[in-house]
């Protein structure tokens, strides 16, 4: 079989073999409830215990900061109701960027079907938020402002710790979506001097189905599942301690390995970026040049469109994922493109290749190859393109 | 890699019949809009009420560019009469099926024809009795 570069790091990564080994155990002989006072049940609850100090150690917390969750969209969800409802009495206006994932743009909005204001903030061309926006948007009324530390799409990095100074002047409590940062790039809860912070297994070659939010201590939040006392009492239910004890591991291998990732990955983001503009013409890099994720590459390829580039690279055994409507369940082009200014037929030309530690030089440069005479084949066919 | 797609569909994406323009059309018709994702245009040469010639040109995903493909191919040698019932579900028919998020490629492609020939009757002088969808109509279906 042939090999399968996988250039969508975005949508899954393959769990590193030391990630999976560590969670066996767990889907088999140490299968005791942590919650159980009997020695298997003990034995488990230390795996957790660890897992919390892995994780709190790949952000800078402490342990008890850490509450695991099932996903990215969880923590986000759980943060954005779980302070609505616990600041209920101090106001009732949120603050949200343009462009976040649909967990904190939906969450938002089934708020506002309950009675709280929601203003969002609108981003530059590159993706950015504008600190003076934010502090222009803020009333007496406001209790949350929630701007992500970098974007799912664009890989545009958010300047949070200006956003948070201007936030926390007022006393006001701040989020960050961390799901595309932590394990990443370097995260530090506190020089952020975030309140909140979602982020998942996933992006750091963790398992699927299981994330976190840091919430600060003292920091004031209702459940969003409520039942027993698990994660001291901030999210009932039986823990997915296979998938705890897999994010630990994952954890502790992102924060030692952090720096030859970043490296690595820059380094390929940065060849495929060059390639692909000297190579092809009417491309457009969308996102922030500098102020960028290191495993962020998103284009436009204009005249085409983005499933059919897909396809395409599919046949060569290249994963990416693409901006288009027509790869979108709802039909619909990118809120994120859209809100940086980028046309709809842009937008719907739009290919997102997210490199990894497992891609190699290699790899950009087949990927180098084979893109241009698939975007010259489909332009050939576009009613657009006029050579 | 067919992704959703049938081996038919992926057949005549990969290898589209008709691509291209054709000069000094009988008909040229364009439906579809970059929001929606899709443009298809398609251009016919009649000779004595028969289509003895189409093509395509196509912006869209590969339901889009394959069901251009396959309506090209169903169209031609047929009489203009025969040519104006191909419908979408023809179209679908003989690529072996769509999902059902991307039937609306297959009315596109009915659309361009329909507006094709509607071009046709009007460089004819003939009054036409064609009714195009419009946008929201072609995505209902």
């Amino acid at each position: 079989m042939q090999k399968l570069i996988n250039f969508d790091h975005a949508s899954a990564t393959r769990p590193l073999p030391e990630v999976v080994e560590s969670m066996k155990p767990y889907m088999d002989e140490l299968f005791g409830n942590p919650s159980s006072m009997h020695s298997e049940g003990q034995k488990v609850k230390q795996a957790i215990d660890e897992a919390r100090e892995q994780v709190a150690r790949l952000i800078n917390a402490s342990p008890e900061e850490i509450v695991f969750t099932a996903s990215g969209s969880e923590s986000n969800n759980f943060v954005l109701k779980g302070v609505a409802f616990a600041n209920r009495k101090k106001g009732d206006h949120i603050i949200v960027s343009a462009i976040e994932h649909f967990s904190v743009l939906q969450a938002a909005k089934t708020l506002e079907k309950l009675g709280y204001a929601v203003t969002q903030i609108p981003v530059d061309k590159d993706g950015l938020v504008n600190p003076d926006d934010v502090k222009k948007a803020i009333t007496d009324k406001t209790i949350l402002v929630s701007i992500m530390h970098a974007n799912h799409e664009i890989g545009t990095i958010e300047p949070i710790t200006d956003i948070v100074k201007i936030v926390k002047e007022k006393g006001i409590l701040v989020h960050s979506d961390g799901v595309q940062t932590v394990g990443t790039i370097a995260v530090d809860v506190k020089k952020l001097d975030v309140d909140f912070m979602s982020f998942a297994a996933q992006p750091f070659y963790g398992p699927k189905g299981v994330a976190a939010l840091y919430i600060k201590k003292g920091s004031r939040i209702n459940p969003l599942i409520d039942g027993g006392i698990q994660e001291g009492g901030r999210r009932a239910g039986t823990e997915n301690v296979m998938g705890i004890v897999g994010m630990g591991k994952a954890a502790e291998i992102a924060a030692k390995d952090m720096d030859k990732r970043v490296a690595h990955t820059r380094s390929l983001r940065d060849k495929l970026i060059h390639s692909l503009e000297e190579k092809i013409d009417h491309v457009h890099l969308h996102g922030h040049r500098e102020l960028r994720l290191p495993n962020n590459v998103n284009f436009g390829f204009e005249y085409i469109e983005g499933e059919s580039i897909l396809l395409f690279l599919g046949m060569d055994h290249i994963l990416a994922s693409s901006g288009s409507a027509c790869t979108s369940k709802a039909l619909k082009a990118s809120h994120v493109l859209l809100a940086i200014g980028v046309s709809h037929a842009i937008a719907n030309g739009t290919i997102l290749f997210t490199p990894g530690i497992d891609n190699t030089e290699a790899d950009v440069e087949l990927l180098s190859e084979k893109l241009p005479p698939i975007v010259e084949r489909l332009r050939a066919m576009s009613p657009l393109y006029h050579k | 890699m067919n992704g959703p797609y049938s081996e038919t569909v992926m057949e005549h994406f990969m290898n589209p019949r008709n691509v291209g323009e054709i000069e000094n059309a009988d008909g040229v018709g364009t439906v579809g809009n970059p929001a929606c994702g899709d443009i298809m245009q398609m251009f016919i040469k009649v000779k004595n009420d028969v289509i003895i010639d189409a093509k395509f040109k196509t912006f869209g995903c590969g339901a889009a560019i394959a069901s251009s493909s396959m309506a090209t191919e169903l169209i031609k040698g047929k009489s203009i009469k025969d040519a104006l019932r191909v419908t979408n579900s023809e179209v679908t028919k003989a690529l072996g099926g769509l999902p059902k998020v991307k039937r609306h490629c297959s009315v596109l492609a009915e659309q361009a024809l329909q507006s094709a020939l509607d071009d046709y009757y009007k460089k004819k002088g003939i009054p036409s009795r064609i009714k195009l969808k419009s946008e929201e109509e072609m995505h209902q279906e």
